[in-house]
């Protein structure tokens, strides 16, 4: 039986052990760390169905709830705000949410974000090749753009950034737990300054610390709602908008065909870079609250189920030649399959909250990077990279880039 | 071919609006609002991938027995 995870040999291509497994069907048995079994979904139709299947809980307070690497048996992540919540509760919180991270918020934060892209440009600029561009781009757009919208300072940022790497890539349950109770800390205080002001202060925290009425919000709610979107909006997005530029630094055709592509191309270019890297790796983990028959095995009450985007979002069955990067996909063929269905985000209710807001960064990220600097290129091969191990979020710690 | 979408189960995905804004719109909370239950022909396709799209499986299709 394979063992989960597995690392990836190429930064954008899953690892070789998922890509045998999804030639054997849509569900598998893994092992974990702790020498129980998962199902791991590898087929399209099949994960889309179980995502969306209310008898999968996504509740991490279970005592069943598969614990899929050493760190997630921190406290801290028992439960994690909204994607940790089964309905009602997770609705009631999500629809206040929504109205920050809906499509038509994120068109009218477009501007700023386009700026503020422009002005780290400059700055690399203005330094001079090499730059590591973890650090000086794909890091600093999602941070800045997400501590805006909460109300969170960015002057704290090498602090919220450091404590969120060490929180999601802790070795182990103690690192994890002392670096989240550091960012619960910090979102503690900042939560009280902002209950002190009238009218809550600035940003969603601020709006949200006006909201607290101990019942469909209590104050602890807050922290873990503060916790999970400082979390969940800048650590993927960067990986994802560095990932992507090795992704398109590493196909010159398609970069080639990016660069040429009217305005109006590029979200469904940005879908096929965001199937193609799969920077989630997994789209998400659910526990079997019944018997669920699917594809002919049966999922048995309280076993763990793993859906992989990587894996999903090369199912032979949805894409034609899914290993290849293909920014054309849907136009070229006939829009039957195009990137656009992917996984990456996720589906059924959890599905990102953030999503919107990504793609738009990622947009902008990717044309006023390649437009700006015509001549990047990668300073270390590409799969000498030092890359994040399997598991959970893709990505490199550094980006070395000279132009 | 008659649409609906289901603003109780919206959870403000996007991704309707972004497939075809002709027919879908969202109100000031992120929620789904339906511009037309009956989309031209030439949306037809679309609307079937908006509702293919929908995570949250909130938009619907009745297919007419005969053409629109």
């Amino acid at each position: 039986m394979l063992s989960y995870p597995q690392d990836r040999t190429c930064p954008y291509q899953p690892s070789p052990g998922y890509r045998e497994l999804g030639r054997s069907g849509p569900l598998h048995k893994v092992r974990l760390w702790d020498g129980s079994t998962i199902w791991m979904v590898t087929g399209h139709a099949a994960g889309r169905r179980l995502l969306a299947d209310p008898r999968l809980s996504a509740d991490r307070s279970r005592p069943d709830f598969p614990v899929v690497l050493p760190r997630f048996e921190a406290p801290i992540f028992k439960p994690i705000a909204i994607i940790g919540f089964d309905p009602p509760v997770h609705d009631v919180h999500r629809r206040m949410l929504a109205p920050d991270f809906s499509l038509k918020h994120v068109r009218e934060m477009r501007d700023e974000v386009v700026e503020l892209t422009g002005r780290l440009v400059d700055d690399m600029l203005r330094k001079g090749p090499p730059a590591e561009l973890v650090e000086d781009f794909a890091l600093p757009i999602p941070s800045m753009v997400i501590s805006q919208l909460l109300g969170v300072p960015y002057e704290d940022h090498v602090f919220f950034e450091e404590k969120t790497v060490g929180l999601l890539q802790a070795k182990d349950a103690a690192g994890a737990e002392a670096a989240g109770q550091a960012l619960w800390d910090y979102l503690d205080e900042l939560i009280s300054a902002k209950e002190r002001t009238p009218g809550g202060g600035e940003g969603v925290l601020g709006r949200l610390a006006g909201r607290i009425d101990d019942r469909d919000l209590t104050r602890e709610d807050l922290l873990r709602i503060a916790l999970a979107l400082l979390i969940g909006g800048h650590d993927t997005t960067s990986q994802m908008i560095a990932l992507g530029v090795v992704t398109l630094l590493e196909h010159p055709d398609q970069l080639a065909a990016w660069r040429a592509a009217p305005p109006e191309a590029l979200p469904a270019a940005v879908d096929e870079l965001l199937r193609m890297v799969s920077v989630t790796d997994v789209s998400g983990v659910r526990v079997a609250t019944e018997d669920i028959e699917i594809d002919g095995e049966v999922v048995r009450a309280g076993e763990g189920v793993l859906v992989s985007s990587s894996m999903t979002n090369r199912d032979p069955e949805v894409y034609e030649d899914p290993y290849t990067f293909d920014i054309h996909r849907a136009a070229g063929r006939g829009g039957a399959a195009s990137g656009r269905q992917h996984l990456t985000f996720g589906f059924g209710i959890h599905q990102c909250l953030g999503q919107n807001l990504a793609r738009m960064e990622l947009e902008v990220a990717f044309s006023t990077l390649f437009d700006r600097i015509p001549g990047l290129r990668l300073a270390t091969p590409a799969g000498e990279l030092p890359a994040r191990s399997g598991g959970t979020m893709q990505g490199v710690h550094r980006l070395p880039v000279e132009w | 071919m008659r649409l609906h979408a289901d603003r109780e189960s919206c959870i403000s995905g996007g991704r309707c609006m972004a497939t075809l804004p002709e027919v879908f719109d969202q109100d000031d909370e992120g929620i789904v609002v339906l511009l037309t239950p009956t989309p031209a022909p030439e949306h037809q396709a679309k609307a079937r991938k908006a509702a293919y799209l929908c995570p949250a499986r909130a938009i619907d299709i009745t297919e007419s027995p005969t053409p629109d």
